[in-house]
């Protein structure tokens, strides 16, 4: 008989402490959809992603019932799109986003990933047609993501790739400028993208992926924020135990979720994404486990530390929990999608630099941050590029989702609705470095040796 | 297939009566009962067998959410699994 105790404690987790499982998401290969003409080809993406997933959202909603776990998100992850639509040559690939926009609506997911191209070496021409659809499939579509990878560790970074990226998110959010920028929620911009990643916006299925998968990404700010209230006062070493075991727990049912829907929808499972994804919600939050900490406002000095030590916790207790773990592991801080973040950032304590610098020990980068709408296209690529600096020479995944709210300033707030939550507008510096992304070219790889 | 009952709320007369008339009439089994009194409030935990259950698993626990609202109490029934998963290596 299992323990009362181990039981309500489980309850009590789902109840009060927001547990779920954030997303299962089915990776599905498009390469079998190339065609040279570009309808026939996105009436085979249609077909195969709504053939392929039909049961996906039932599966997920009975998984749901039966276990009593609330499962947040059932989603679609793609092959890049770049690579299907280089068999045709029509003049650009917003149809290709509008037949995923199709598939997701039919099969009911809330998001499909993959409108998405890998340029971090170079750019071929069915890359820069999609890059250039973005903000017009952005703003035509409800469901569909999209992401460019534009820097890795062994290649260096594409510096035309985000020159570009960044006139590319100015005209995503002004494409959504009656809707807040929301364009630019499902936007971004990663350094050493993962190919199996099952969070939103950024997910996609990579090419060395299987012709199907189910990738899950597991959530539990809230249970890790009640677990170290138990631990006030301790030394870091318990806060690290306590969260480890925490971490244990919340990714194990992870597993058991991704088994389960994977011998259910008869579809390899892949990985279990070791994740801390907040909310909006109050107690949700990963900010409020960096105060639990002992940090008066999330932001001050000690951020970084605090996060560094969750993060690796995390990691560590939830890898002997899973049998596969991969995707962007590791706590998230979205500043939007975060009630603590979101505080911090409005009383000014958390800005944009210190969120950079916690990027460095954590996943993924600097996320759903607002900045004000007439922030210039270069200033938006050196963000990208700073970014994908991190990533790169720390062989890290990082990312960008910046909104750039047009008509809003510094001060101002972003609602976008949702999960996605709001975001108060946050400074950027306003010295200029377009003379250095006017440069364009390539930033070599690092060297791996000499780690200074 | 083993799942868990759990019932929390206000204590009152005849709650143990009610939750085992309804799973008797749907032929559950019950194998392991544990109830107390947490803090004032009501708590029963029970491991029942729905091998020969006359209602669908959804079924089942729409009655018990039903029967659970009719006496102010949460009623729940999961799949052993979870607990399994969590709480053991």
């Amino acid at each position: 008989m299992l323990n009362q105790k181990d039981i309500l404690s489980t309850i009590e987790m789902i109840d009060q402490q927001h547990l779920d499982i954030r997303t299962i998401t089915m990776g599905i290969s498009l390469l079998s959809c190339c065609d040279a003409s570009q309808d026939r080809a996105c009436e085979k993406i249609y077909d195969k992603v709504t053939r392929y997933a039909e049961k996906l959202v039932q599966t997920g909603e009975d998984i749901e019932r039966e276990f009593g776990i609330p499962i947040v998100n059932k989603r679609i992850a793609v092959t890049p799109i770049s690579l299907v639509s280089a068999a045709s040559e029509a003049p650009d690939d917003v149809p290709f986003a509008m037949a995923l926009d199709g598939a997701a609506k039919t099969t009911g997911v809330n998001f499909i990933g993959g409108f998405s191209a890998l340029v971090h070496k170079g750019m071929t021409v069915a890359d820069e047609r999609l890059i250039r659809s973005i903000p017009e499939a952005l703003a035509r579509t409800e469901r569909v993501c999209a992401s460019v990878n534009i820097g890795s560790t062994r290649a260096g970074i594409n510096m035309d790739a985000v020159a570009l990226m960044g006139r590319i998110v100015k005209e995503t959010a002004l494409a959504t400028a009656d809707r807040d920028g929301l364009g630019c929620a499902k936007l971004v911009a990663f350094c050493n993208a993962v190919e199996d990643n099952p969070f939103m916006a950024g997910a996609f299925h990579g090419g060395g992926e299987a012709e199907k998968v189910i990738n899950v990404g597991v959530s539990g700010p809230g249970v890790v924020y009640s677990a170290l209230q138990a631990v006030k006062g301790q030394p870091l070493d318990v806060v690290a135990e306590t969260v480890k075991k925490t971490a244990f727990r919340v990714t194990r049912m992870g597993q058991l979720v991704a088994q389960e829907a994977s011998r259910r929808l008869d579809t390899p499972f892949g990985i279990v994404d070791l994740s801390l994804a907040p909310t909006p919600a109050a107690g949700d939050s990963v900010a409020r486990i960096l105060e639990e900490m002992g940090l008066e406002v999330c932001g001050t000095h000690g951020t970084t530390a605090a996060l560094a030590l969750l993060n690796d916790a995390v990691k560590k207790g939830g890898v002997m929990a899973s049998s596969s773990v991969g995707g962007l592991s590791g706590a998230f801080i979205p500043v939007s999608e975060d009630e603590g973040m979101i505080a911090a950032a409005r009383e000014g304590t958390l800005c944009i630099d210190k969120l950079e610098a916690m990027t460095c020990v954590c996943s993924v980068g600097l996320d759903m941050i607002a900045v004000p709408g007439d922030t210039p296209a270069e200033t938006i690529a050196a963000i990208l590029a700073d970014e994908a600096a991190v990533g790169m020479v720390n062989n890290k995944t990082t990312a960008v989702r910046l909104i750039p709210a047009p008509g809003k300033t510094v001060g101002g707030t972003v609602e976008l609705g949702g999960l996605l939550g709001s975001a108060p507008v946050m400074a950027v510096h306003g010295a200029s470095p377009a003379a250095f992304i006017a440069r364009g070219g390539r930033i070599p790889a690092p060297l791996h040796s000499l780690r200074n | 297939m083993n799942a868990i009952v759990t019932v929390l709320g206000q204590d009152q007369v005849g709650i143990i009566a009610a939750v085992c008339t309804l799973l008797a009439q749907q032929n559950v089994n019950i194998l392991d009962i544990s109830q107390t009194i947490l803090q004032g409030a009501f708590t029963m935990v029970m491991a029942v067998d729905l091998s020969a259950a006359k209602l669908s698993f959804t079924d089942l626990a729409r009655k018990l959410e039903d029967l659970g609202k009719s006496m102010d109490l949460s009623i729940r029934i999961q799949r052993e699994g979870i607990f399994d998963a969590m709480h053991r290596i």
